[in-house]
């Protein structure tokens, strides 16, 4: 991590206007990443942090990153108040201001591509703070002239050898002043002390009386309310409208025709949403016109090209066939939608002289030069002001619902706030994408595979919304390949293939991304060969991650803690497990077979995340992701007619509820690795698991999500 | 104007009697606290008390409310004091927080009938609640903890 100089600090001050910077104090930016968020590699992948301790003794950290439940606003904070040694309630979290100054740092400067692993996000916050905590030691060590290791620090105070105290607020400007050093070392993990402790979330009491605001609660002076009418059929555009009803209608102020589709305006959002029923839009189809499930399906399954590999272990996908015996199967996995709970909206305030606007966006400098292109502005005329987001799951990674918002308001010159419905939030997703997988082993004379061949067939999404990454020929799409290219038993010769094979509609970063789409393929498979091996599914994967400690010990203790082969009779085990993220899990599904159907009755899942920032939070999202995975294993999909989707509210896409969740069994290993990903990894094995026990029920293999389509759920 | 008694005060608007009562809240009288999540009562994020009982205000006519006591998460206390928003407090059930304010009323309402709910009843009273984030298990546990609260302050 390189500290941003005090000296463009300072040149850059202007941007913190108001009480923050007013007693002026100590800045350090730094490069941001990490926290177990759905963010892909690529532009706005990487936020950017300030520490900033004020002469007032505030210590606040002003981050350009959205929280949208994962808990970051308090898990981020745990990491500056052990380094610097102050209780947490002395650190405050503010929203990156959307002062033109403040997003230009970011657009010139800090936009950078790469990872986003917790190891690297970890280890930079804990040195910003050590780098606050070094310039206040320095500080103090000079106005004292005593040597800096005479100083000690502890609840925000710094205290000389003869008595000499002062808080960090007394020192901030003074340590302003002193060069970042480079090599400020955070402190060991064994003496952190909030780190590890399941500390209470920041933002839990506004999330309790109804104060915690998103994108759909900004209010501003003036504001008007808008309504969207979109083209059914996905990519459709406006040919003509006959507005002239509409027009009529109470509260009605305009209609527009923007690059989304027609907009109406109106004093408040009802009137806006009654008056949309009232336009006669005729549409455009274009050419998803005839698009469907079934020629979406068969154009994956007969998909033309050469593979790109992934990877290649000894001879790969040719040890295949010299086997004395051989498995294939293949697996089909839908499109599936996101459905925040918050539908996607956007609050736009264009002026002459610029254009704010207020949303819950996982992707700010995306979204404010989409904005900047709607209104036909620079993009340094743009503020981003982001809210609470009412879940992300990757589809505010998507700027769709911006560009309408901002034409309104142009139009109008008010501001407007845009609110999808439900239906337009299910219509018109970027669906996570279907994929039509397989799978080759051969087996040795003992029934271990000698050579496993995967074969991954889908649309890409990063070739869509980060185009730099899989631009040079040959490069394999990293967010097609996950929980594949990784493929972790001990197999002499694996290949890993990949065919991008676009399907006309725009796909998007779901939740957990292709780690759910390989890892139902590859732990399905693996129970497919332990069959055919006729060895217990757990014992044999066990012997084939000999190698793999981490991804061994969660099997096994998932095992151990789901009794695994003591099952009461009538119950029914299937077991899976994965690694993602930097992240290992195992889980065991336990089933019962109600009238032929199978009854979830308790998931077990045993992981190792690593380090654990906090207990409580990980332990949340972990189950999060459970919940999230259930009905993507047994119901949810997304189904298209005509170019049409045909899921528009939640009776028709079904998902968990708090009467179809079973018993969650989580345990968290105690580990010193590096902290994993730990919002996304556990929707990823939820459906082999289950798949595996309805196989161990019923002896039937069910290939294609989700399982109700078997009749079998 | 439609006067509305929400919180125990008075309030007036000028929507036309057949706006849902969730916009009502929402745009006219600025009580975002309740949510938008379906607008066709298969959610829950709408949730608010009519004389006592978790109404989806999303497809309930503001003319139907007329001279009711309804209720808001704004209502439920003025400093978090509520015992299901303390139980909610200490056990950190909001993920995102965006399905809570629903969650918290319809945990109210049954609570209010039901001092001793079982997890059944409990299934069955929260089922029209989603949690996108899967904040269940914690729901759960959070009614049962107000559940006890609720009995120590009556003692
Ligand atoms: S918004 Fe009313 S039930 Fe969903
Ligand atoms: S907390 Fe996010 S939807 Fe419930």
């Amino acid at each position: 991590m390189s500290p941003l100089s005090n000296d463009l600090k300072l040149g850059r001050r202007d941007f913190l206007k108001g009480s923050l910077l007013a007693s002026g104090g100590l800045l350090i930016g730094v490069t941001l990443t990490g926290c177990g968020k759905a963010a892909p590699v690529g532009p706005g992948g990487s936020p950017v942090a300030w520490l900033h301790i004020g002469g007032d003794n505030s210590i606040t950290i002003i981050i350009d990153k959205s929280e949208m439940g994962q808990g970051v606003y308090t898990s981020l904070p745990m990491l500056i108040a052990d380094e610097l040694d102050v209780p947490l309630s002395m650190v405050k979290v503010e929203f990156a201001p959307a002062d033109k100054a403040f997003i230009n740092v970011f657009l010139g400067t800090m936009i950078t591509g790469g990872s986003t692993s917790i190891r690297e996000g970890w280890s930079k916050l804990r040195t910003a703070g050590a780098t606050a905590r070094a310039m206040l030691v320095g500080a103090a060590a000079d106005a004292w002239k005593v040597d800096p290791t005479q100083i000690k620090v502890a609840d925000g105070k710094l205290t000389g050898p003869s008595g000499q105290s002062a808080t960090f607020g007394e020192m901030a400007d003074a340590a302003s002043k002193r060069e970042a050093p480079k090599d400020a070392k955070p402190k060991d993990v064994k003496d952190l002390k909030l780190v590890g402790t399941a500390t209470k979330r920041l933002d839990t009491p506004n999330k309790v009386d109804g104060t915690a605001e998103y994108g759909i609660d900004v209010k501003l002076p003036g504001l008007k309310y808008a309504a969207l009418s979109q083209s059914p059929v996905l990519g459709g555009k406006v040919k003509s409208v006959d507005s002239t009803t509409a027009e009529k209608m109470p509260g009605v102020i305009k209609v527009v025709t923007t690059s989304s589709g027609v907009v109406i305006v109106a004093d408040h959002y009802w009137q806006a949403h009654v008056a949309r029923d009232a336009l006669k839009i005729s549409w455009d189809d274009g050419v998803n016109a005839h698009l469907s499930t079934a020629s979406i399906r068969a154009g994956l399954a007969n998909a033309k090209g050469a593979p790109l590999t992934a990877r290649k272990d000894g001879i790969g996908a040719a040890g295949v066939k010299g086997g004395k015996k051989t498995v294939s199967a293949t697996y089909e996995l839908p499109m599936r939608a996101h459905a925040t709970m918050e539908p996607m909206n956007c609050t736009a305030d264009v002026r002459a002289d610029g254009c704010d606007i207020y949303v819950g966006t996982q992707i700010q400098q995306i979204a404010q030069a989409t904005a900047a292109a709607a209104a036909g502005m620079a993009p340094e005329k743009v503020g981003v002001h982001t809210t609470l987001l009412g879940g992300g799951f990757g589809r505010r990674l998507e700027v769709d619902f911006i560009p309408a918002a901002v034409e309104a308001s142009k139009a109008i010159g008010a501001p407007v706030k845009l609110i999808w419905t439900r239906e337009d939030d299910f219509t018109h997703d970027a669906y996570g994408p279907p994929a039509h997988n397989s799978a080759t082993a051969a087996l040795d004379a003992s029934g271990n595979p000698s050579a496993v061949h995967l074969n991954v067939v889908g649309p890409s999404i990063t070739a869509r919304m980060f185009p730099p990454v899989v631009a040079k020929p040959g490069t394999v799409d990293p967010f097609m390949v996950e929980a594949a290219a990784n493929y972790l038993y001990d197999v002499p010769n694996v290949q890993v293939d990949v065919l991008r094979h676009e399907i006309g509609i725009n796909v998007g970063f779901l939740r957990s991304v292709s780690h759910q789409l390989n890892a139902f393929m590859v732990e399905s498979f693996m129970d497919e060969l332990a069959h055919s091996a006729a060895k217990d599914p757990f014992e044999y994967r066990r012997a084939l991650l000999i190698k793999q400690p981490r991804a061994k010990r969660v099997l096994e203790e998932a095992a151990a803690r789901s009794g695994w082969g003591k099952a009461p009779a009538g119950t029914h085990q299937g077991i899976a497990v994965m690694e993602g993220y930097g992240t290992y899990l195992a889980a065991v599904a336990d089933i019962s077979l109600v009238d032929g159907k199978a009854k979830i009755g308790k998931i077990t899942c045993v992981v190792d995340c690593g380090q654990k920032v906090n207990p409580s939070i990980v332990e949340s999202q972990i189950v999060s992701g459970m919940v999230f995975g259930l009905p993507q294993a047994l119901w949810s999909e997304v189904t298209l007619e005509d170019g049409k989707v045909q899921q528009s509210n939640f009776d028709s896409y079904r998902v968990a509820r708090m009467n179809d969740v079973p018993t969650l069994d989580v345990l968290l290993l105690d580990s010193t690795e590096a902290p994993g990903g730990i919002g996304e990894p556990s929707v990823a094995v939820v459906a082999p698991a289950i798949a595996n026990a309805i196989f161990a029920a019923t002896g039937k293999r069910v290939r294609d999500l989700p399982l109700a389509k078997s009749g079998l759920v | 104007m439609i006067t509305l008694k929400i919180n125990g005060r008075a309030l007036e608007t000028d929507a036309s009697p057949d706006t849902p009562l969730l916009w009502v809240l929402r745009d006219h009288l600025g009580m975002t606290g309740t949510k938008f999540g379906c607008g066709k009562s298969l959610c829950g994020a709408c949730t608010v008390h009519v004389d006592g009982s978790a109404t989806r205000s999303c497809v309930t006519p503001v003319e139907n409310v007329v001279g009711k006591e309804i209720r808001t998460i704004e209502g439920l206390s003025k400093d978090r004091s509520h015992p299901v928003q303390q139980a909610w407090m200490e056990l950190d059930v909001p993920q995102c927080g965006y399905c809570q304010s629903g969650q918290i009323m319809s945990a109210t309402a049954l609570l209010e009938r039901n001092p001793n709910p079982t997890d059944a009843d409990i299934d069955s009273a929260m089922a029209g609640n989603i949690c996108r984030c899967g904040t269940y298990p914690r729901i759960r546990a959070a009614i049962h903890k107000a559940a006890d609260l609720m009995k120590g302050a009556a003692k």
